[in-house]
């Protein structure tokens, strides 16, 4: 790997750990890190049947960043979320993927199809339920993507999976079935898939919610590894503690708006609104 | 020997063959052809299309609404008048695949339904268009759920051939019926014509556990 170290050398301390296994250049993301915007959204509206969900949230990420979105159930960030990806069509609102889609929601309605296919040649998402496809095996849900819409071939799609796959500790299950592999596996079999389609920005909602909680940290290392690697990431999480750990930048929503935003350190010590403590609190004291 | 089972093996032969020369293959190629149009009524029935989908819910609705006989009979006896003329054979599978059209439709729309909304997004969101993302991802697993209701409905299609006797189609029971008629031994040949049926549905169903089986590999026992 010919990148220059300075940016991830001082950064990894538990990086070389044990749900990663050797080092390599599998996981490294396609840009190097910098400090250029990635994604760009503006007054994101969204209405669900009659329930305003989203009432203009604005959204920067930068190249390398990890943004976590944390609120309360019903504050807007799953919706945030998976209107990157274009699972949610906004109502109203800009989104820029920087090389990619300038989508403007209110203009361009429906939305065409290709906008949608843009946005998700762009990123690629993690569910709380990974969604795995139960039909297929580890390395058929991995390759799929790659083989079925990119058109890569399939030797290089597979070999590129079994690193992939390598690289979380999950090589010997390439044939095993999904309902084969505990919670924790399968999600990591999820991210992997992916990673699989090299995306610019990867997007995770809720990615360990569902886990046993004995299984979260697994996946958690995984998910740390690829941020310290330089992976620009949106990550939607009620892990207050990961997210302190990981993220470049903390957005708090509550109601359909940004409340708060800033780094970590002092959005978690030291917030300026009054939501965010009472927030803050109830996740951090949850019995007082 | 016995008068009655010497006449019982003598037309144990061409009753099975009227099974294997007539019942199947109409049973077959109705059920193939009803199949595909059992998808598309599916696939109109769940569009967000409402002219689509109001014809798929009317197609459906005449079909379970009125009897097999009375189809067969339209199609065979009925559209001469209107200056359609078929042979019996194509009557007859022209009636069965619309009949199975409408019965599977149904059962074939539960069975894409029953598959979480997650999967779709999950073969959108690696770059699937919508079709791609049924055929790779929805179709097959739905296939699983809809193998026992759909084995079903093609067991009671291969009995319900028998009513391709009256629009004069050589299929199993017409065989013995012409033999009951001549030999003037109705309970003997009737008997016999059901068990031989009888014998071709237990075929079936096993070769229908075999496919369940096949099927269910990738869930847990």
């Amino acid at each position: 790997m010919s990148q220059p170290d300075e940016a991830s050398g001082d950064a990894v301390p538990e990086a070389s750990g044990d749900a990663l296994g050797a080092s390599g250049d599998a996981l490294a993301p396609q840009s190097a890190p910098d400090d250029s915007v990635l994604v760009r959204a503006r007054g994101i509206r969204k209405t669900f049947g009659g329930n305003e969900v989203l009432r203009g949230v604005d959204l920067e990420v930068r190249r390398g960043e990890v943004v976590a979105l944390i609120g309360p159930s019903g504050s807007g960030k799953t919706t945030v979320l998976r209107s990157l990806n274009g699972l949610e069509t906004p109502d109203a609102g800009e989104l820029e993927i920087v090389g990619g889609p300038r989508i403007d929601f209110a203009a361009q309605r429906p939305l065409p199809k290709a906008a949608r296919y843009a946005l998700r040649d762009r990123s690629a998402m993690v569910f709380q339920h990974h969604n795995l496809f139960p039909h297929m095996t580890v390395l058929q849900n991995v390759i799929e993507g790659p083989v079925q819409v990119r058109r890569m071939p399939r030797a290089d799609a597979t070999a590129h999976a079994e690193a992939l796959l390598a690289r979380v500790g999950l090589a010997e299950k390439r044939d095993a079935y999904p309902f084969e592999l505990s919670g924790g596996q399968q999600q990591r079999v999820g991210i992997v898939r992916a990673l699989a389609l090299e995306p610019d920005l990867l997007l995770f909602d809720e990615p360990t919610s569902a886990l046993d909680p004995e299984l979260v940290g697994e996946v958690l290392r995984v998910i740390k590894e690829l941020a310290d690697e330089g992976w620009t990431m949106v990550i939607v999480t009620h892990e207050l503690a990961f997210a302190r750990q990981v993220a470049d930048e903390v957005v708090f929503l509550d109601g359909g708006v940004i409340v708060e935003r800033g780094a970590p350190a002092t959005l978690f010590t030291a917030p300026r609104e009054e939501r965010t403590r009472r927030f803050l609190d109830r996740l951090l004291h949850p019995f007082e | 020997m016995n008068d009655g089972l010497q006449l019982f093996l003598d037309s144990l032969w061409p009753i099975v063959w009227g099974g294997l020369s007539g019942t199947i293959p109409l049973a077959l190629a109705s059920f193939v052809i009803g199949l595909v149009i059992a998808l598309g009524v599916a696939l109109a029935r769940i569009s967000k299309n409402r002219v689509l989908s109001g014809i798929a819910r009317f197609y459906i609705s005449v079909i379970r609404g009125t009897p097999l006989l009375v189809q067969l009979f339209v199609i065979f006896y009925g559209m001469p008048a209107v200056g359609v003329v078929l042979d019996p054979w194509p009557s007859a599978i022209i009636a069965f695949s619309l009949n199975v059209g409408g019965y599977a439709a149904e059962v074939i729309r539960a069975a894409i339904l029953s598959v979480p909304k997650g999967q779709w997004e999950a073969g959108y969101t690696i770059g699937m268009s919508s079709g791609r993302t049924l055929r790779r991802i929805i179709l097959p697993q739905a296939a699983r759920v809809s193998v026992p209701p759909l084995s079903n409905t093609f067991i009671s299609l291969v009995k319900d051939t028998s009513l391709a006797s009256l629009i004069l189609v050589t299929e199993l029971f017409r065989v013995s019926e012409q033999i009951a008629a001549f030999s003037q031994e109705f309970m003997l040949l009737y008997l016999e014509a059901a068990l031989v049926y009888w014998v071709f549905c237990l075929a079936l169903s096993a070769g229908q556990n075999r496919i369940e089986r096949r099927l269910d590999r990738y869930v847990a026992a």
